[in-house]
């Protein structure tokens, strides 16, 4: 055993040394979380930006974020199921349907935009009911179920855009979602916003939590967090609202493109739900260990079903952004890289395969080092084949290090 | 007096292998009642048909006097019987409080409230008396056997549970790990609880336990006051499921 303390007197009070010292034991102990995906991204950033200086112009940054919105949004899907241990390998082309669905009835049907991007989402529904009824209910293996829809949507793609025309799009709201930019005034708001409202709340838990003689933050570490969070922020919407226009006079581009407070906001809304709520919790605890979470009582069947709803339904969100950015939904919508971009996005970011950990913030950083990979390797001239080897390999050394990880995890756990 | 828990005449069959054969088995409060048998005796399976995880093929479950049904591992937890399992059923990528509350958390409107379960969780390991862990936010993965066995018990006893049952709980730990966990056992006991604890161990039956029941190939072979019988007697119950004028030739169940 290790220390005889009580539980009740603390060792000591949390400061950002013991924070520090608690996240570097825990890197040791095999939990690198987004260590990986950040120093990635890192690397690559100085990499490229040597190589090629067009990276790091104020177009070519704001052009990042709508290039890897879609396979973002739908990586962050991925996480749930990755969380219970399962893989969706259809969200890719489910992503796709649910775009021809939002084309077809947009441009044959002349339907209003939110009725077409609420018949999107709910095909994903659908879908997510469908697969995960099966692998729940059925015991198969969602990797061959998913199989068995990445083929079966691909066709019905194929069908939906009746055999290879392109439905092209344009409705002005579903077009400005890949392709408008927040007025620059809107941008500093928003992110004040956001930074106030965190620093409110974080400072909110910390009282609460000290009223109650809980541990709480110090306000010390709380005031880093949120001068980073401003810091990261600030820079980004400074270069965003840069003007990118060649031509300023005759059309201006300038902003935080849009899709930005979108992620933002699903990123939001999903860690609450992760994090916040005993549904999330029930999520680790399905993807930690099945037989304790069905003895404590957790439907186990409805968990993965749900979590296949979530994930299609984010492919949903993220087939309607590539719609947007394409202004066009083909056959091939969802469809040749982006699943394997998703999946790579999701554990280039730390997520588990082995599931019970993940976060949705980790979808973000793999989807940023994904877009970053693609953009630059753009940028250097390479051509798609070589291009899909480096992801692929990347893909493959951050496998590599989840494994590695748990392993270190199992060995250094005092089992 | 009543017991807290009771079972008559219960079976139970894994397809076409008969596990328990008429099977009665009766738990008191604030005592110890050990249950113990040989590999494959069926006290495993007895405790998960008592919790809901496999359901009884036939027999009678009796809990405070009163017959009640009980379908799954909720309605174990309702009547206050909670069980603490062989092989624990911890998630490893949870924390200790996230642990002890799975399933049951506390929560303001559908947010988790994290604040009461944490300082819930620190009044039980105390009042416990339980030497424990430097946070109880630190995620079990990082804990040792004793330590595992302790946040297994002590997620057991956080709802005002009336009856524990302790499946072979020091079967995989050292001695003063082993004398811990029966030290806790002891006093969940003597603040009233019925407690049934599974061991191989004689001197760890005979250091705690008020009665002993032994199952003989899925029979209850006898249950008897601990005071009453020796190590010896127990022993060839285990292995023979007779001792002299105790055990199966005569039906007695004491
Ligand atoms: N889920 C199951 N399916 C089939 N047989 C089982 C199952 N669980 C236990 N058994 C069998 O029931 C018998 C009793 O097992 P168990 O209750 O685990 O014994 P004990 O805990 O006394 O060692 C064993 O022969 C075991 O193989
Ligand atoms: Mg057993």
């Amino acid at each position: 055993m290790t220390a005889t303390i009580s539980p009740k007197r603390v060792s000591e009070a949390p400061s950002i040394r013991s924070n520090v010292r608690g996240y570097a034991e825990r890197v040791r102990g095999g939990d690198m979380g987004a260590l990986p995906a950040v120093f990635g991204l890192v690397v690559l950033c100085t990499i490229f930006a040597i190589l090629r200086p067009s990276f790091l112009t104020a177009g070519n940054f704001a052009n990042l974020f709508t290039q890897g919105a879609a396979v973002t949004v739908i990586a962050m899907g991925l996480v749930f199921v990755l969380l219970l241990g399962e893989i969706d390998l259809s969200a890719g082309f489910a992503s796709g349907v649910c775009a021809a669905v939002l084309a077809i009835l947009l441009s044959s049907q002349g339907l209003p935009w939110y009725v077409a991007v609420g018949a999107a989402i709910l095909t994903g529904v659908v879908i997510g009911t469908g697969i995960g009824s099966i692998v729940a209910k059925l015991g198969i293996p969602s990797f061959v179920v998913t199989l068995a829809a990445f083929l079966a949507f691909q066709g019905l793609v194929l069908l939906l855009v009746k055999g290879g025309t392109i439905i092209a799009i344009r409705d002005e709201t579903i077009l400005a979602i890949a392709n408008k930019n927040l007025p620059p005034a809107l941008g500093w708001i928003l992110l004040a916003v956001g930074v106030a409202g965190y620093a409110g709340l974080q400072l909110l838990r910390a009282r609460k939590r000290a009223a109650r003689e809980l541990t709480a933050d110090p306000v010390s570490l709380i005031a880093v967090r949120v001068g980073a969070l401003a810091l990261l922020g600030g820079l980004a919407v400074y270069f965003l609202n840069i003007e990118r226009s060649r031509n300023a006079a005759v059309v201006s581009l300038a902003g935080v493109p849009l899709v930005v407070p979108i992620i933002v906001v699903l990123l939001l809304v999903l860690t609450f739900v992760l994090r916040r709520t005993a549904y999330g919790r029930h999520l680790y605890a399905v993807g930690g260990n099945v037989e304790a979470a069905r003895r404590a009582g957790i439907n186990v069947d409805r968990m993965k079903i749900s979590a296949f709803v979530i994930c299609s339904s984010m492919a949903a969100i993220g087939g309607v952004i590539a719609a947007s950015r394409a202004s066009s939904v083909d056959p091939n919508t969802g469809g040749s890289n982006v699943l394997l971009y998703a999946v790579g996005a999701a554990v280039i970011g730390g997520t588990s395969l082995f599931g019970g950990k993940g976060r949705v913030l980790d979808a973000i950083l793999g989807g940023a080092v994904v877009a970053v990979i693609e953009n630059g390797m753009g940028l250097m001239g390479y051509s798609s084949g070589v291009k899909f080897i480096v992801t692929g390999s990347v893909l493959l050394l951050a496998a590599v290090v989840d494994a590695l990880s748990r392993k270190r995890a199992a060995a250094t756990g005092l089992r | 007096m009543t017991p807290a828990l009771e079972l008559r005449g219960i079976d139970k069959s894994f397809g076409p292998v008969q596990v328990l054969h008429d099977v009665a088995f009766s738990a008191y409060a604030g005592e110890v009642t050990a249950l113990v048998g040989d590999n494959g005796a069926g006290k495993s399976t007895l405790v998960k048909c008592v919790g809901g995880i496999h359901p009884i093929d036939s027999g009678e479950y009796f809990f405070d006097g009163r017959p009640v049904r009980i379908g799954s591992p909720r309605d174990a937890a309702e009547l206050g019987i909670e069980i603490v399992y062989q092989d624990l059923a911890l998630c490893d990528n949870l924390d200790i409080v996230q642990n002890m509350f799975l399933g049951r958390e506390h929560r303001r409107g559908i947010v988790l409230d994290e604040d009461t379960m944490e300082a819930m969780a620190a009044k039980t390991l105390e009042s416990l008396s339980v030497r424990t862990v430097k946070s109880i936010r630190q995620l079990v993965a990082s804990l040792s056997g004793g330590q595992r066995q302790t946040v297994a018990i002590a997620k057991a006893v956080l709802w005002n549970s009336k009856v524990v049952i302790l499946d072979e709980p020091t079967a995989a730990l050292g001695v003063a790990q082993t004398a811990q966990v029966l030290e806790l056992v002891r006093r969940l006991a003597d603040q009233g609880l019925a407690v049934v604890l599974i061991s191989h161990n004689m001197n760890d039956v005979f250091a705690v336990s008020d009665r002993i029941a032994t199952l003989y190939l899925g029979r209850m072979a006898a249950q008897v006051k601990t005071s009453d019988v020796t190590h010896a007697q127990v022993v060839e119950l285990i292995t023979s499921g007779r001792s002299g004028d105790l055990g199966l030739t005569n039906g007695a169940t004491v």
